[in-house]
């Protein structure tokens, strides 16, 4: 136990005030992502990710907002494992015409008011995959209305942060 | 032992069997050694196999014109065969392997539903990688396939009528998870029986993210087949896009430089890192350690984020060209690489020391989820879960190609196979991937990044053998006389490994799942394709 806080104490708090320092225009990043959820959405918001036919290095940078760099929780920003819980459906991949129904169920579990987001190329328009295949439907807005796209092959957890941050915006 | 030594035996038993090989080649798909059989011959082939014990590590079939050719591969002593023979279009009918290799089970479903091949004896004929998107009567690796005009439109519908294995009796409770699950995670469907916490049996089923990877590749060139490849499983791209690019090399003989060789294989090693360090954490935090979770993600970061300025990308997609790299290290960087590493490995000799040295964390990944060698090797695992249960076989040592044939990686093996030596395998390969990743810089050779990749004048083909963080990966590729794919086949190691993770829970609690699944951590695209 001892050495666990000592190793605690020397790795100190990494969080970022936002997410990269270099740049003033995200340092604010963080500060404003936190006041629109407490406006919009009285300080707590739900993202529900759903995978619908991603290569899984969507899930890997959507993971790396819980790393403590990031820690998006602190901006009262969670991930639920119900879609009934959220307010916000993550989606990743071209939608595998396999996960169509899982996808559409997961979209009618959840509770309006509700946005969508496509996450990555693949859910913006099908990506590298293409939309001529026969096994997706090339892009999630065939499937569900979209609110916002955040290209990138991932996008990076910084993009993603810049990303909710507009649907805020949007919203707002 | 040479390379090869055990082939001769091989083929006398063949011709004990009356089997006949009608042609061999070691230079078709080299580094493997070709042997073309008779398709009647096919399961009698794979029984001398298995009594030799060899490994058993993927089937594909690919369709030329009034036939469809069917690839079986075959690994011993770090040596591979691939057997080859032909089926007519109209009637694929073939033996099945399964009767030898129950691991053949999956892949030969999926090549009935891609394909419409018919293995005749086999005990499962099932659907596998096909769910209700597409009719079963068409196949859409075929070149007469296309969707019925109706299909298109409507949401495919859920596959729930899929036909599943029951138990039944007094207390037996089914449980069924997925294909969404809690989590960020990738889908998939577990069909559990448990009696209480005690897990009877699981059956999993999964397809769900199937984008037709193989059949989207046809028609592209090198340099987006390779692009294409790293999106197989998005947290191998590099060593997907390795083994694709291997075998696009050998199918037109393009020699590629040292220098590029060499940081092929710093980047593949760097992403395997990235993963060790990920997975560690997570394993730790599903038996509720956060500590650890926190700790190895924060050095995943930093990893990735140097990983971004070095070289553009955070996770290093792209950065392999056929014929080469896409990028390159100055002397600054390579210096502030070994810095890199001489700092991670600070930290994680005191973290790793700091898990390994607690009861609570020892008392739950200690006998749990065990992989019992035997199993590992009838399945044919490699990666953590095979060399964590005993099988010592690594392609960086058992069949090294360069950059490991002239650096040699000291490769790691562990008997006790349950979740704990799966993860201290982790810890020592990060260990012994920075050594050799200081060495492999300051070996670095003067060279070309990239040689001039000329398209074939001929149809060719080729085989690419990588071993990624998560094992062996084997890919085939085809192209045609302009240079473009005919056949893709990527083999991802999760094929062996989604079949370990049923014996590995069986008789464990159904809350020891989470922690059992990440330890073996099978990739869904991977294997979903
Ligand atoms: S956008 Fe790129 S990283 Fe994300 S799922 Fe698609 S291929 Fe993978």
């Amino acid at each position: 136990m001892y050495r666990i806080l000592r190793k605690t104490l020397k790795t100190g708090v990494l969080t970022e005030k936002a997410p990269t320092s270099s740049d003033a225009a995200l340092e604010a990043l963080g500060i404003e992502v936190k006041r629109l959820v407490d406006k919009r959405f009285n300080g707590s918001l739900a993202i529900r990710e759903v995978d619908a036919g991603s290569c899984n290095a969507c899930e890997l940078e959507i993971h790396a907002l819980n790393n403590p760099y990031y820690d998006v929780e602190r901006f009262g920003i969670h991930f639920v494992a119900s879609p009934r819980h959220a307010d916000i459906l993550l989606v990743t991949g071209p939608v595998s015409r396999h996960m169509e129904t899982a996808l559409l169920r997961t979209w009618e579990a959840t509770p309006a008011p509700k946005w969508v987001i496509a996450c990555g190329d693949c859910a913006c328009d099908g990506g590298l995959f293409g939309r001529d295949n026969y096994a997706t439907r090339g892009g999630v807005e065939a499937v569900l209305p979209v609110d916002l796209y955040i290209p990138g092959c991932p996008p990076a957890p910084v993009e993603l942060m810049m990303g909710l941050l507009n649907l805020f915006n949007a919203a707002d | 032992m040479g390379r090869f030594d055990w082939l001769s035996e091989y083929l006398a038993q063949l011709e004990d069997e009356h089997v006949l090989v009608r042609r061999g080649s070691a230079q078709r798909l080299a580094p493997a050694h070709v042997l073309e059989i008779d398709a009647e011959d096919w399961g009698r082939a794979a029984r001398q196999a298995s009594l030799l014990e060899y490994r058993w590590c993927g089937l594909w079939g690919d369709e030329h014109e009034d036939h469809i050719r069917v690839y079986a591969c075959l690994e011993h002593a770090g040596d591979y065969v691939v057997l080859q023979t032909a089926v007519d279009a109209d009637t694929p009918v073939l033996p099945s392997h399964v009767p030898s290799y129950p691991i053949a089970d999956r892949p030969e479903r999926h090549a009935q539903d891609m394909l419409g091949l018919v293995f005749s004896d086999s005990p499962d004929e099932r659907r596998w990688t096909r769910h209700q998107a597409w009719p079963e009567s068409s196949y859409p690796l075929r070149a007469d396939f296309h969707l019925p005009a109706d299909q298109g439109g409507q949401p495919a519908p859920a596959d729930g009528g899929y036909p599943f294995q029951h138990i039944k009796g007094e207390g037996v409770c089914e449980i069924p998870v997925g294909p969404v699950h809690a989590g960020i995670i990738e889908p998939g469907h577990f069909r559990f029986h448990a009696v209480g916490e005690e897990i009877l049996s699981l059956e999993q089923r999964l397809g769900y993210v199937h984008k037709g990877i193989e059949k989207a590749a046809q028609g592209r060139d090198a340099a987006a087949l390779v692009r294409l490849a790293g999106r197989v499983s998005g947290d191998s791209t590099v060593a997907h896009a390795w083994a694709a690019c291997q075998s696009l090399e050998r199918a037109v003989g393009c020699r590629v430089d040292r220098r590029a060789q060499q940081l092929r294989g710093l980047l593949c090693e760097r992403e395997r890192v990235a993963n060790h360090l990920g997975d560690i954490g997570a394993i730790c935090n599903d038996v509720g350690f956060a500590f650890a979770l926190y700790q190895c993600s924060r050095l995943r970061e930093n990893w990735l984020r140097r990983n971004q300025e070095l070289f553009g990308h955070r996770l290093l997609m792209d950065l392999l060209l056929p014929g080469g790299v896409a990028v390159d290290l100055d002397t600054r960087a390579r210096e502030s690489l070994k810095q890199d590493h001489q700092r991670l490995m600070e930290e994680t000799n005191e973290l790793f020391d700091i898990l390994l040295d607690q009861p609570s964390l020892e008392d739950r990944l200690l006998n749990t989820g065990v992989l019992r060698p035997a199993t590992a090797r009838a399945l044919g695992c490699t990666g953590y879960v095979g060399k964590a249960s005993g099988q010592a076989f690594d392609l960086r040592a058992s069949n090294p190609y360069p950059p490991y044939d002239r650096q040699p990686m000291k490769t790691v093996c562990l008997a006790d196979g349950d979740v704990m030596a799966r993860v201290q395998l982790r810890m020592e390969e990060i260990r012994r991937s920075l050594e050799w990743m200081d060495e492999l810089l300051d070996a670095l050779e003067p060279g070309e990044l990239q040689c001039r990749w000329q398209p074939p004048q001929a149809p060719c083909e080729g085989l690419g053998f990588v071993e990624s963080w998560r094992g062996e990966i084997i890919t085939y590729v085809r192209l045609d006389a302009g240079g473009k794919v005919a056949r893709f086949f990527p083999r991802d190691p999760s094929w062996h490994t989604w079949p370990a993770l049923e014996r590995i829970v069986m008789g464990n609690i159904v809350p020891d799942f989470p922690v059992c699944n990440k330890s073996v951590n099978g990739s869904y695209s991977g294997q979903d394709l």
